[in-house]
């Protein structure tokens, strides 16, 4: 089975790499962005059928490696 | 008295902490991140370099290898652990000291001399240090300490903060901030003062003709401490 994270940042660390991000969408004219903000996305497929125990399996990995608590935050996206 | 220097794949300052270390009178010992067990050891360093490539965070994926169940047992049980740099980043991504490590704030990679003001030498890292503003080298691309405001408050209270990055006369400011950091923070002790991460290599300053030598002078007084 197939399970997605998506790991952002914190709201308050400073994302240096998406304020870059920002000022070239900027001067390519996209004007229109009040911010962005820089991620990880993660599909793993783990051998395991049910969803609920799949969905915990990825979240463990999510605290124990995939994410650092102290400045992101993980979220299981999807399950399929 | 002896060291243990762990290697990780990507390390590559491990060999200059090696000299350093022997050099000023350690029998220093290089142990490879898959094995299980440390020499007997009064001093494991984690030396910098780009273990794993600095895949999914800096540090991340060697603070989860097999050698370090036995640094973090060996820390716990007091003994003195050192990381530099990456060794640094792999400290924090272990839980051994507190914060993270972020990208420098200007996204450039640093590497140039810096002055660190040693504030807390109630450590055996810089006890009776002789020097308030060590001359030192810095080189990484993610060195900007950042901790939640809870966790600062506690550094400050318990003292934790090792160095900071100063001028040449000690003033710390944003000015001379060079990636960013939180207070300035260069390094930071455990709450139990035996493990140290900081930023700068003392290891690259240990020769009169090729760099200062204020890495010497941090290296005979560590070793006098453990003495």
């Amino acid at each position: 089975m197939k399970v997605s994270a998506v790991i952002t940042l914190k709201k308050d660390v400073l994302d240096p790499q998406g304020k870059v991000i920002h000022e070239t969408l900027d001067g390519m004219g996209f004007n229109s962005v009040n911010e962005v903000r820089q991620g990880k996305y993660f599909e793993i497929d783990v051998k395991e059928n049910d969803p609920k125990k799949a969905k915990d399996l990825v979240e463990n990995m999510c605290k124990k490696l995939l994410a650092n608590l102290v400045i992101e935050n993980y979220k299981i996206i999807e399950t399929q | 008295m002896k060291s243990s220097v762990i290697t990780f794949p990507g390390s590559n300052c491990d060999r200059d902490m090696d000299v350093a270390l022997s050099k000023f009178g350690f029998k220093n010992k290089m142990v490879w991140h898959n094995d299980q067990e440390l020499p007997k050891s009064d001093l494991i360093v984690l030396p910098g370099g780009f273990s794993y490539g600095d895949y999914l965070r800096c540090g991340s994926m060697a603070s989860k290898s097999k050698i370090m169940n036995s640094v973090i047992n060996f820390a716990k049980s007091g003994g003195l652990v050192m990381g530099i740099c990456n060794g640094f980043q792999i400290l924090v991504e272990a839980g051994l000291v507190p914060g993270v490590l972020l990208r420098n704030k200007y996204l450039q990679f640093i590497c140039k001399n810096v002055h660190v003001k040693v504030d807390n030498k109630e450590n055996t890292f810089f006890k009776n240090l002789d020097k308030k503003v060590l001359e030192l080298h810095i080189a990484h691309n993610e060195g900007n300490y950042f901790c939640t405001k809870d966790q600062l408050k506690e550094i400050e209270d318990n003292n934790q903060i090792a160095i900071y990055y100063c001028d040449q006369n000690g003033n710390t400011n944003n000015q001379i901030n060079p990636n960013g950091s939180i207070k300035n923070i260069a390094g930071i002790l455990n709450k139990e003062k035996n493990v140290l991460g900081m930023m700068p290599h003392p290891e690259r300053m240990i020769d009169e003709n090729l760099s200062g030598e204020d890495g010497s002078i941090f290296f005979k007084n560590l070793l006098n401490n453990i003495k």
